[in-house]
């Protein structure tokens, strides 16, 4: 099963495509990383994929078929959207209770215990917590919605080494232990290092590299994620200007 | 690390997949919107306390006024002062017309405009319950929770106001009409519809501008317009008005729309005559200066041959009117929301 699949997808601001001619299948379980420079689409692909907007051309559709933003799709996939957007002037309680509500299934012992742990407070206000501890809320009320695909938005772009490390743990461990797919989009590279297993680059618009990572680096004869990307990006933009 | 417990992910067979009760919204549109429906009770909870108190005793002092014999006896002047004295910065209901517009513009403006400026429509919208059905639930909980509020409200004013409206010519109180901006849309179910329209306004403002404070603004504007649109030149369109063709035919408490004279049959000038007129006929010296047309120049020129014409709105009518600005208000409101809720349907992020 696809966990996502794209074809002929694009979308268009005004005159500029965001993202062009994206034809791609991630397979299901994997940690798949979404690379690329800045501007280069990342944001409109995951955007698209979880239904927030609408594709000008082609089609994308998530865990095995389903239209991406249909009711089917979004009770599946849980979304940590850029800089882990909170009702700030709630208390963390009143967020828990919210994301309740508004699915079908919500692990509460679980959101309870992790917070526990990162001693989070309940009675907090969101917008009072730092800005490591807004991530990790975040990430507990998504992952407490077991769901099938969890899609992260530049997760760790505003966190310090430490919760950063701490916020790709929470993602691993839970991806292991029960089959969750994860589809990450980071322009840092270094820290997917550790966890990506599926590897999407894009720049400009385009899809230029997509794969397991352990056939991508056999195939391109690069020890490590970090240089194979850094190769086509380089490669690329060197085309670019030779073109 | 905690493990995820095991006993999740039930139901996951996607065809008998059932979405989420649309009942869990109440328990979430509350937690987000306490604070600005707490400011509406507290308002109109602290207003309705104070109109509940003085009009009481308004209600007291006129009935006593009413029943008092004779009536150009002392005693009953002094009750009747007692009751002019009573009109206070309530009177007319000016103040209290600026209500539905800030009960919209503070609810209904920040629903969406919230979401959009803050970025959490990224958390609503890809949450299970689904992206317009949130929409709906939140827009129409909030619209009827605003809208039964200022009905209960509009119960009150309805009954307060009821003495400035009698026809006891005898009080001398501000004569007025229960046409009269204020009179009209702050009683009946006028508060409540233009109260709902506001907060409609509000909404659709909102997910257009999609910042809080400009959309505020931006529903007071449009909110003032419409009201001085309605009460200066749709409402008295409602029906047709009567006409009759003396000054001291129309009932005091109508609401005169028109004024023209005749003469032979063709109308000769609006309501005040041009000075050609009034120096061949009725100059200024020979039939008393200045004046209405109910003295001075009016009967002057009715000698000459010149007849009056006066349209009104009869007070009979204010019921009628009620529905039909209630009805116009809420059509306009379903329509607002429904496009917010489209907006929100297909609105690309």
């Amino acid at each position: 099963m696809n966990i996502v699949e794209a074809s002929g997808l694009g979308k268009r601001y005004g005159r500029t495509w965001a993202l062009r001619e994206c034809t791609l299948k991630i397979p299901a379980g994997r940690v798949a990383a979404l690379v690329g420079p800045n501007g280069a689409g990342k944001s409109t692909l995951l955007n698209l994929a979880v239904g927030l907007s609408a594709p000008s051309a082609g089609e994308v559709t998530v865990l095995g078929g389903r239209p991406a933003g249909s009711m089917a799709a979004l009770d599946g996939i849980a979304f940590v959207a850029q800089d882990t957007p909170l009702y700030k002037t709630l208390s963390v309680a009143d967020m828990i209770y919210i994301t309740r509500s508004l699915n079908r299934r919500f692990d509460q012992p679980f959101a309870r215990a992790r917070l526990d742990e990162l001693g989070i407070p309940l009675k907090r206000r969101a917008g009072k917590l730092s800005g490591g501890q807004q991530a990790q809320l975040a990430l507990t009320l998504a992952l407490a919605r077991r769901p099938r695909l969890l899609v992260l938005d530049e997760p760790v772009a505003m966190l310090d080494p430490v919760a950063r490390h701490d916020f790709m743990a929470t993602v691993l461990a839970a991806a292991s232990a029960d089959g969750m797919s994860v589809l990450l989009s980071s322009h840092v590279l270094i820290e997917l290092e550790r966890v990506a297993n599926y590897l999407i680059l894009l720049s400009q618009g385009q899809v230029r590299l997509a794969g397991a990572v352990n056939d991508l680096l056999a195939t391109h004869g690069q020890a490590s994620l970090e240089e194979l990307a850094m190769a086509y990006l380089r490669e690329n933009s060197e085309s670019e200007v030779t073109r | 690390m905690t493990a995820l417990s095991m006993t999740a992910r039930r139901g996951e067979d996607d065809a008998r997949l059932r979405p989420v009760p649309w009942r869990r919204m109440a328990g979430v549109t509350w937690r987000q919107h306490r604070v600005a429906l707490i400011g509406v009770a507290v308002l109109l909870g602290a207003l309705a306390v104070y109109l509940w108190i003085a009009g009481a005793s308004l209600h007291h002092a006129y009935d006593a006024a009413v029943a008092c014999h004779p009536e150009s006896s002392a005693a009953c002047q002094g009750l009747d002062n007692t009751v002019s004295g009573m009109d206070n910065f309530l009177s007319n209901g000016y103040i209290l017309q600026v209500l539905p517009v800030l009960i919209g513009a503070f609810v209904g403006a920040p629903v969406l405009a919230r979401e959009m400026e803050t970025g959490t429509f990224r958390y609503a919208w890809t949450q299970g319950f689904g992206r317009w059905r949130w929409a709906v639930a939140k827009l129409v909980l909030l619209a009827v929770v605003v809208t039964v509020a200022a009905g209960a409200f509009g119960a009150l004013l309805t009954w307060y106001y009821q003495p400035f409206l009698s026809d006891n010519q005898f009080l001398e109180l501000p004569k007025t009409t229960p046409f009269a901006p204020g009179m009209f849309d702050l009683r009946g179910v006028g508060f409540p519809a233009w109260t709902l329209a506001a907060f409609a306004i509000g909404a659709l403002a909102g997910m257009l501008i999609r910042r809080v404070v400009p959309a505020i603004v931006a529903t007071l504007v449009v909110y003032v317009g419409l009201a001085f649109a309605a009460a200066g030149f749709l409402r008295e369109h409602y029906l047709a008005p009567l006409v009759v063709s003396n000054y001291s035919n129309v009932p005091s408490n109508g609401w005169t729309v028109g004024q023209w004279w005749t003469k032979d049959g063709r109308v000769a000038f609006g309501d005040y005559p041009p000075a050609s007129i009034l120096n061949q006929f009725c100059p200024p010296t020979s039939a008393g200066k200045g004046g209405g047309p109910s003295e001075g120049w009016g009967p002057c020129l009715v000698q000459h041959g010149y007849a009056m014409w006066t349209s009104y709105q009869p007070t009979t009518r204010f019921w009628p009117f009620q529905w039909i600005e209630g009805g116009w208000l809420l059509a306009l409101s379903l329509l607002l929301i429904a496009a917010a809720i489209w907006l929100v349907h297909r609105r690309a992020a």
